[in-house]
């Protein structure tokens, strides 16, 4: 057993990574999709690029915490000019959207074929991610030579931002359930409609940032919103919902990774299509069973 | 680490010159494809808008992955028709799984774009990692498709994009009607008999042809952005949509010179962002200058009408002070005004100074008074106020605490044909419902009592 695991060290790695990384875009992916946001995650998860070079830039760390503010600032302020777009230049919400995340992508991918040499991020690591390279990429506690590897760095960024989620999810569920399925009915409860808006996008940036290292910008999007719908089409309350979504988003990792394994592509898009093959058996599972139930209501009548 | 920027390259300006003598054939080339592109993208962009679809083209682009990827992994060319053809099929089915989640699954519209995006992104990608681990010939180059790279465009690329736009532009131009009656106003449209879904196909095939074209040049994550943003830009400067339209394409063909004049002199320079910064440079410049539209211009009148309203608001007061002293006086101190209208020394000078720039209020000894002008204004606008509250009060039921309110309000807005017409309305027009009585409309200064 023990062997097997050493043999197996790296896949471990990768598989917890990305289960650590899909069930927390799913967790967060419920709410935006209860939200109507979705579209806001599509947009968070491309701008979120600008705020790591940003961040990168201004700094010039890769450390944790840095990458996580100038991400979750990044995010923020993308709603915010969605939004201010929508309202004051009288734009169509989606179009606000659009307009904002192309330009941040744009600076963004502008900034790294600037500063080329200096950014440990080249365009195409920034779609796909490569999750295959990261067990390779281990934090070390002590010094260089002697100190004890504790894991890859990856796998600590998103545990963290995974505990966030969780907790917050946990502390302010009920909040939480009222905004997502009853903004009108919370603002009259006094629950500030506006801030719990916000809270969700931060959710968002972290979840984002922290996925970014092993998945790339726009595979995000299909974690985010892919298992939730899944997950929205069969469950019946949002505990519920939130089970599902985990459900499918550990079953898209595990088939994706063996789907990766034996075609020999990348692990993240593996993952992200086989996710969008369960949500394509479940729509087709669904609709079969609505025509059966539709023959048989036609049979009874007659 | 060598610098891009212009200023650090001498021949900068050599460069330059030698881009517009046209000396570099393959320079022209690309900016023919680039302007092509940037006006039929945001033609067809513009009805896409108009549709309230405005992130199709994000969502189509990224469904045109596997498409060429696909294609690649049958036919083991790069030859440009193949790789349309295959971005077409993707783009279309990608079209039809939007339309078709929405009606059918509980699944909402802003859900199926992402859903559909994400999963056709990831599709191509597998793809394309499967494909690069494989051992076939030319297969590099594919991902250039991701951000696009124009330099690497060949002028076989460029002559398929150049017969896509012109195809495009000309059936945009021959069905402007219908598609503008479709865009506007649907219900209308069918019941003339126009059949929609044809018509919503083509405009669907243009789109998805304007964004596979686009690839090559922009890239599939931004190509959003260059249906997109110009018409949003074009949108500020007029109301009819042909202009509209024009200006759009306008946009879109200044942001491809300018990109590519800046890829040219800077080659590490990508061309599609820039494009698609330029263009939001250039929307923000629309939103703030635009004329009628624009946030300045907004700003302005909003900051006049405030300044109307305030200085016809102390006419009105300054006329009160004249009923009240049986029109034997009509100056006033500062105090005697505050007494009536509450508001700061320093706001109500700002107010009767403008007063006494437009000649309706002067300096006098006791402080200030009302000239000719002033007192036939204040007579007019306190003639509509009251004939507004009569009006209320007769018609309408409201307590005189509401008619006052409503009263202010559109006594800077009421035009003279609108207070006849009142007045013709009315039983009586000695007094309004407070018992002040409503002044005649020729009272004339020094008739009045």
């Amino acid at each position: 057993m023990t062997t097997f695991i050493q043999d197996h060290i790296s896949d471990l790695w990768i598989l917890a990574t990305a289960s650590l990384v899909a069930v927390s875009c799913a967790l967060v992916g419920v709410f935006l999709i209860l939200r109507r946001q979705s579209l806001m995650g599509d947009a968070i998860s491309h701008s979120v690029l600008l705020g790591i070079v940003l961040a990168f830039l201004l700094s010039g760390t890769r450390d944790l915490t840095i990458l996580l503010g100038g991400a979750v600032v990044i995010g923020l302020i993308t709603a915010w000019l969605s939004d201010t777009l929508h309202k004051v230049g009288n734009l169509q919400k989606d179009a606000g959207i659009g307009i904002v995340f192309t330009l941040f992508f744009a600076i963004g991918v502008i900034l790294i074929s600037l500063y080329a040499g200096q950014i440990d991020l080249d365009q195409e690591c920034v779609l796909y991610g490569e999750i295959a390279f990261v067990p390779f990429d281990t934090l070390i506690w002590g010094d260089m030579e002697n100190g004890i590897d504790l894991g890859p760095r990856a796998f600590w960024s998103i545990s963290i931002v995974f505990a966030l989620v969780l907790a917050s999810i946990w502390i302010a569920f009920g909040r939480l359930q009222t905004v997502a399925f009853h903004p009108s009915l919370a603002a009259s409860l006094g629950i500030n409609v506006l801030f719990w808006h916000y809270f969700l996008m931060t959710l968002v940036s972290l979840t984002t940032v922290a996925s970014f290292d092993a998945v790339g910008a726009i595979l995000v999007v299909a974690l985010l919103v892919i298992p939730a719908t899944s997950a929205y089409l069969l469950a019946t309350s949002l505990k519920n919902m939130l089970w599902l979504a985990a459900a499918y988003a550990e079953g898209a990792v595990l088939t994706g990774y063996a789907l990766a394994f034996w075609l020999d592509s990348s692990i993240s898009a593996s993952i992200a299509v086989c996710a969008g093959g369960l949500l394509f058996l479940t729509v087709t599972g669904l609709q079969i069973h609505k025509l059966r139930l539709q023959k048989q209501t036609v049979k009874t009548i007659a | 680490m060598q610098d891009f920027t212009l200023l650090n390259q001498p021949d900068a300006w050599e460069l330059w010159l030698a881009f517009w003598r046209f000396e570099d054939i393959n320079a022209l080339w690309v900016l023919m494809g680039s302007l092509l592109l940037g006006m039929g993208a945001a033609v067809i962009g513009g009805f896409a808008f108009l549709r309230k679809r405005s992130l199709i083209g994000d969502a189509l682009a990224h469904a045109a992955l596997p498409g060429v990827m696909a294609a690649f992994l049958l036919f083991h060319s790069r030859d440009p028709w193949i790789m349309f053809s295959g971005a077409l099929a993707s783009s279309f089915i990608g079209f039809f799984i939007i339309d078709w989640l929405p009606k059918h699954t509980k699944i909402k519209p802003d859900a199926a774009l992402a859903i559909t995006l994400s999963f056709f992104f990831a599709l191509g990608l597998m793809l394309l990692s499967y494909i690069q681990g494989l051992e076939v010939e030319n297969k590099s180059g594919l991902d250039k498709i991701l951000f696009g790279q124009a330099a690497a465009m060949t002028q076989d690329d460029i002559r398929l994009l150049g017969y896509v736009t012109v195809f495009i532009l000309l059936v945009v131009t021959l069905f402007f009607h219908k598609f503008r009656l479709i865009a506007f106003n649907r219900l209308y449209a069918q019941s003339l008999g126009i059949n929609i879904a044809f018509y919503e196909l083509v405009l669907a095939l243009l789109i998805v042809m304007a964004v596979v074209v686009g690839l090559q040049l922009v890239g599939v994550v931004l190509m959003a952005a260059v249906l997109l943003t110009p018409m949003a830009a074009a949108r500020l400067w007029s109301d009819n949509l042909k202009v509209i339209l024009l200006i759009a394409g306008a946009l879109g063909a200044l942001s491809a010179l300018i990109s590519t004049q800046i890829s040219y002199l800077a080659p590490a320079m990508p061309t599609g962002p820039w494009m698609v910064v330029s263009l939001a440079i250039l929307f923000v410049a629309s939103l703030l200058f635009a004329p009628q539209k624009g946030l300045l211009q907004r700003a302005w009148q909003q900051r006049r009408l405030r300044h109307k309203v305030a200085e016809e608001n102390l006419l009105r007061t300054l006329y009160k002070l004249c009923e009240r002293g049986d029109f034997h006086t009509r100056s006033f101190s500062l105090a005697d005004i505050q007494a009536l209208r509450a508001m700061p020394v320093s706001r109500l000078q700002i107010h009767l100074q403008r007063l006494a720039k437009n000649g309706l209020a002067s300096h006098c000894p006791q402080g200030w008074c009302l000239t000719d002008a002033g007192f036939e204004q204040a007579t007019l606008l306190t003639r509509r106020h009251r004939l507004w509250e009569s009006y209320l009060s007769e018609r309408a039921d409201l307590t005189p605490e509401q008619i006052h309110l409503q009263a202010e309000r559109i006594e800077h807005i009421l035009t003279d044909e609108q207070s006849r017409q009142i007045e013709a309305e009315l039983s009586s027009t000695q007094l309004d419902p407070h018992g002040q009585p409503i002044p005649t409309a020729t009272a004339k200064a020094g008739e009045t009592k």
